[in-house]
């Protein structure tokens, strides 16, 4: 298999000292650009067949009829799965046991509860006949009108918002906080409904033996993956293996199985095959999740020093109509502002839409692009400059809580971002900048943050009798990394050279790695991975130091130190044993050992936990056409310790520039009456090109934190997003005067 | 996949007669066609592939001054000529301005010609349109619109023609050469693609199994070498179609205008030549209150057909800064970005 082929196998990766804190290129990069790596749907078993969704092309209805014979009349059509002949499920798919089950659509009836969504699978010899075979089923529907804007339907307060969270929530008195305030803001920002957009479509390949199941498929969450197929099918998780090596990005869509991975594997199993269903780029507009449209509206009080009383921060946004998960967007002030009086709220109406997810910083997106504008507004109604207003209302302690921060060094991101920018030089007013060739020029600033989060993981590692060592977790690398930076870890864990170490990850027959999302897949399974080469160092240890023919012999388990394949007296340098040795000694082939990382319960309830940044960006703006241009931007970033400087970079360029791409570019266009999606397509669903974004720079700060975890390690794969949006909002303004109050922001809102 | 024959002519009479069958399509470039035909927006039930055609991709300069290029000229290729971007540099910068640097080393001049709207209702085959399944309606209307046409339109259609490179073609009096059954025949660009009135389906003058088989430039478009501009503006620096664009020429002698083009892109199912600005500008002062009276004469007609009407005021502005940088003079070199108004920023690479 690839995966043996390379990984552990890169010369390129030479090193001086240990390997956390090294800026090792990816190890799975030269396979990747090779196009040596197997992604899911490029594997293909013997006997394959093609499976192709039929999907709905109304929002609200039910399927009336589908011409199945001539789907199967066709050349090298095998089966066509319907409600009618599906295989039975050992659950409802529209049983919901906990908040993160979410409702699939499996054909379980003929109803359509949004476009694109699945309504029967065409299963065939070749990809062609699949596709044609879809065609031909040529659906006929009784439809309903659609429920398409966030004003089409009744709203109501949610139970809940994001995680969990409750909707409402508030601290001190807002109302009062306003009153008492000599300068007040209120502001409403429109953000619309955005697709994840991953490079890679969701793909799944199926095979079944008797009650075993195997399945290659791209997933952020192999575990809770395999939990969740187990639970549909009625069989045990361990029967199932899915191997998924390498995601195409992921970004949240692919955190949980998603409706027509599952159908892949139903079809599988009708025609007793192997099968491969991949969706189509337009397909994943609907059944795989998508970023909630908000309305947020903001008020804000503000006494003679520019100092907040008051933050109101209240949203609305959508669900699907058959499921839960509302954007937390109006979360985003409790963390950022010091404020006496903080209330956040939501409310929510049910569309006829897929139900939305996690995309990217959920809800911090949201609520991130309209908290940054409007403190920029309160800025600029105090007079001040927004910096200094984000300064002057510097949170010392978590606002909505009052518990202090583990770590927060955002006042470092601040200057230091401040003076690779530039911005001491910034007038405060707008629209008094102008380029030599006569383009209005703008700066503007936003704060970044996004929670430090720790999930549950586990790790095996083994230390072999020739030297080398094994680390085992089922982690999930989206491109970010996770190939790379868990191998340093694992490397400083063991005590070996990083060469010396067989990393395997990426498959559900390996301990539980958690999810990789809410950024804390490298604190969580990088924790795991060090806790598990402790323990089997550990085990090391005790052979050598209660063995007489070792030199170790007495020092206790504490008394000696793992580096470089050998353990060395703590007291005495000089009186080392290789692990080779010991082990042959002991007579051993190899020693285990497990590991777990999770959050510490005390200091989650003592501590508030975030990293935080400065992002700083400059616009121009063509003052005729209102045609806007991100020039430069610059973001400082503190997230407690750094594994792997050139991929936390990597993680924090990327997260900008999808910053940029919701302030400028990013929105699902939905038809107003059929509420099917105009854009479906990456013609014409814009995220930034090359061109888009010229100058980038990603400074890291440092900041250690002793409580979050013993690596000390934060979150790097989200923040980015935030802050960045705000900050291009921000500089539009400060280019044009015109204050941007819908996302992304078009050209027509800047024609003077 | 709906089956479909596909065959490979040897010559051009081949080529037209196997096209002159019911249910054909010409195929070149492929860069629009396989996505309609993947989309289930066209079925042809004949492919002609006439890539591989002999002599139709060349560049030829004609006797009388003018100059011919192959239907099959790849985008990339004509635009990368370097003498083809000295004479006619706003052709130039318009080809570079279009798609993306994989699909115009795909592309072909004759393709371009022929590409569909990109008006979102015609590719969603569970839309009405009039051009897709005649008579059924316009879905575009009353719809998400805010990309469609302010001139020309019908209430049939409000789509556009999406081409960069048509729009200076237009402004230069290009003319298209067609074989066909009867023969070889030429007609002007400007009459080549029709609005679309009742009959959005009929988007130009060709008749079953004429082949395009060349674009020619007369002598006189290259006499604007020296002041011509080609600016495009969009919502994102590559890769996207143009919100509204514009080619504008000039031959300005002692202040005075002796010759001028103009010409509209995304504004009409058409590459929209303003010829009424045309007239206003010639024999005037080129100054900015010329250009402005020319802007204000080239959007007279024109009317929103939807959540479009900031396409007009833009329109009208482009045209003003278009015919400026013209009177300013060709840039030495192209752009670096080329038809944006970015185009001067330090650092940003042609190839974008």
């Amino acid at each position: 298999m690839t995966l043996e082929l390379g990984l552990n196998q890169q010369p390129a990766h030479l090193r001086q000292g240990s390997s956390i804190g090294q800026p090792l290129t990816r190890r799975d990069g030269f396979l990747k650009v090779t196009g040596a790596a197997r992604y899911a749907a490029d594997n293909h078993p013997p006997g394959m067949l093609y499976a192709v969704l039929a999907v709905s092309s109304i929002a609200r209805g039910r399927v009336a009829s589908l011409d199945i014979e001539a789907a199967k009349a066709h050349k090298g059509v095998v089966e066509v799965m319907t409600p009618r002949n599906r295989p039975a499920l050992a659950m409802d798919p529209d049983a919901k046991d906990h908040p993160f089950m979410f409702r699939l659509d499996l054909l379980q009836n003929d109803e359509v509860r949004y476009p694109n969504q699945s309504i029967a699978v065409v299963i065939a010899e070749t990809l062609e006949a699949a596709t044609e075979g879809a065609v031909l089923l040529s659906p006929r529907y009784e439809e309903l009108p659609a429920r398409v804007g966030l004003d089409d339907a009744e709203s109501f307060v949610p139970r809940g918002v994001g995680v969990g969270n409750p909707a409402v929530q508030h601290k001190g008195d807002v109302e009062a906080g306003l009153k008492s305030a000599r300068t007040r803001i209120e502001a409403t920002y429109e953000t619309p409904a955005q697709y994840h957009n991953a490079m890679e479509p969701h793909a799944i390949v199926a095979a079944w033996d008797g009650d075993r199941l195997s399945i290659d498929t791209p997933s952020q969450g192999l575990a809770m993956a395999q939990g969740r197929i187990a639970g549909l099918f009625g069989i045990a998780p361990q029967n199932i293996h899915i191997r998924s090596p390498f995601l195409g990005g992921g970004f949240g869509s692919k955190g949980m199985i998603s409706g027509p991975q599952v159908l892949g594997v139903l079809a599988a199993r009708l025609v007793g095959r192997p099968v491969k269903l991949v969706l189509r780029r337009e397909q994943m507009y609907g059944p795989v999740g998508h970023r909630a449209p908000t309305r947020q509206t903001l008020r804000m009080g503000m006494d003679g020093q520019g100092r907040l009383t008051a933050i109101d921060h209240h949203a609305k946004t959508a669900s699907s109509t058959f499921d839960d998960f509302f954007e937390p967007a109006a979360d985003a002030s409790h963390t950022l502002y010091a404020s006496p009086a903080i209330a956040t709220s939501h409310e929510a109406v049910r569309l006829d839409t897929g139900t939305p997810l996690f995309m990217r910083a959920p809800g911090e997106a949201t609520g991130s692009i309209a908290l940054e504008s409007a403190i920029d507004e309160a800025a600029h109604a105090c007079g001040m400059d927004p910096l200094e207003f984000r300064l002057r209302n510097y949170a010392e302690v978590e606002p909505m809580t009052g518990k202090p921060f583990s770590s927060k060094a955002l006042r470092e991101c601040y200057s230091q971002a401040a003076k690779a920018f530039g911005w001491a030089s910034r007038p405060l007013q707008p629209r008094l900048m102008r380029d030599a060739d006569g383009f209005l020029t703008g700066w503007g600033v936003g704060t970044a943050t996004f929670p430090a989060l720790m999930f549950q993981a586990e790790a095996r590692a083994v230390l072999r009798a020739d030297g080398s060592g094994l680390m085992e977790t089922g982690a999930q690398d989206m491109g970010q990394g996770a190939w790379t930076a868990f191998a340093q870890i694992a490397a400083d864990g063991l005590g070996l050279d990083i060469d010396q170490v067989d990393f395997r990850a990426g498959s559900s027959d390996l301990p539980n790695a958690g999810i990789a999302g809410g950024s804390g897949h490298t604190a969580t399974a990088g924790m795991a991975i060090h806790n598990a080469g402790a323990a089997v160092v550990a085990k090391l240890a005790d052979l050598a130091t209660e063995n007489k023919a070792s030199p170790l012999f007495g020092a206790g388990n504490e008394g000696v130190v793992a580096r470089g394949g050998r353990l060395y007296r703590r007291d005495d340098e000089n009186r080392s044993e290789s692990y080779a040795e010991i082990l042959t000694r002991a007579g051993l082939t190899e020693v285990e050992g497990r590991g777990k990382g999770a959050p510490d319960p005390a200091s989650q309830e003592t501590y508030a936990k975030h990293a935080h940044g400065a992002v700083f960006a400059e616009v121009k703006v063509d003052p005729d056409f209102g045609q806007i241009r991100v020039t430069r931007m610059v973001g400082a970033f503190a997230a407690g310790r750094v594994i792997n400087p050139r991929l936390v970079r990597s993680q924090y360029y990327g997260g900008m520039i999808w910053g940029v791409s919701f302030a400028l570019h990013e929105e699902a266009v939905t038809d107003r009456r059929s509420g099917r999606i105009q854009n479906a397509n990456l013609a014409e669903y814009h995220v930034p090109v090359n061109a888009d974004v010229p100058s980038v720079e990603a400074l890291l700060v440092h900041e250690d934190d002793p409580h979050i975890n013993a690596l000390g390690i934060k979150g790097v794969g989200e923040i980015g997003v935030t802050g960045t949006a705000g900050a291009v909002a921000n500089a539009v303004w400060h280019a044009t005067g015109v204050r941007p109050r819908r996302f992304p922001i078009r050209i027509e809102d800047l024609l003077a | 996949m709906r089956d479909f024959d596909y065959i490979r002519p040897a010559s051009i009479p081949d080529a037209i007669a196997a096209a002159a069958e019911p249910g054909s399509a010409y195929l070149a470039g492929g860069t629009n066609l396989l996505d309609l035909m993947k989309g289930g927006v066209t079925s042809p039930q004949r492919i002609v592939d006439i890539s591989r055609l002999p002599e139709l991709n060349r560049i030829e300069r004609l006797e009388d001054g003018g100059l011919r290029i192959g239907a099959l000229v790849r985008n990339a290729d004509l635009a990368h000529d370097a003498a083809f971007a000295k004479a006619y540099p706003m052709v130039a910068e318009a080809l570079l301005s279009g798609a993306s640097a994989q699909l115009r080393n795909a592309a072909t001049v004759g393709g371009n010609l022929l590409q569909r709207t990109r008006c979102s209702y015609f590719y969603d085959t569970a839309s009405a349109c009039n051009k897709r399944v005649s008579g059924a309606g316009c879905a575009a209307l009353g719809g998400e619109n805010r990309l469609h046409a302010v001139l020309g339109w019908s209430d049939a259609c409000i789509a556009t023609h999406p081409s960069d490179f048509c729009v200076p073609l237009v402004a230069l009096d290009a003319v298209v050469e067609i074989e066909g059954k009867q023969g070889r025949r030429h007609v002007t660009l400007a009459e080549f693609h029709l609005l679309p009135g009742e009959t959005p389906q009929r988007e130009n003058a060709l008749e079953p199994g004429d082949l395009i088989v060349a674009v020619r430039l007369p002598a006189e478009a290259a006499s604007f070498a020296a002041n011509a501009r080609y600016l495009k503006v969009r919502e994102r620096t590559s890769y996207a179609f143009a919100l509204v664009s514009a080619a504008a020429a000039l031959v300005v002698d002692g202040g005075k205008i002796r010759a001028a083009r103009l010409a509209l892109g995304g504004v009409a199912a058409k590459p929209w030549r303003a010829r009424a600005a045309e007239a206003m500008l010639l024999g005037a002062d080129a100054n900015e209150a010329t250009f402005a009276s020319a802007a204000d004469a080239a959007l007279a007609d024109a009317s929103p057909s939807g959540d479009n009407a900031f396409k007009i005021e833009l329109a009208r502005r482009i045209v003003v800064r278009a015919l400026t940088s013209a009177q300013a003079g060709t840039p030495e070199r192209l752009p670096a970005l080329p038809a944006s108004p970015f185009s001067n920023i330090p650092g940003a690479r042609h190839d974008a």
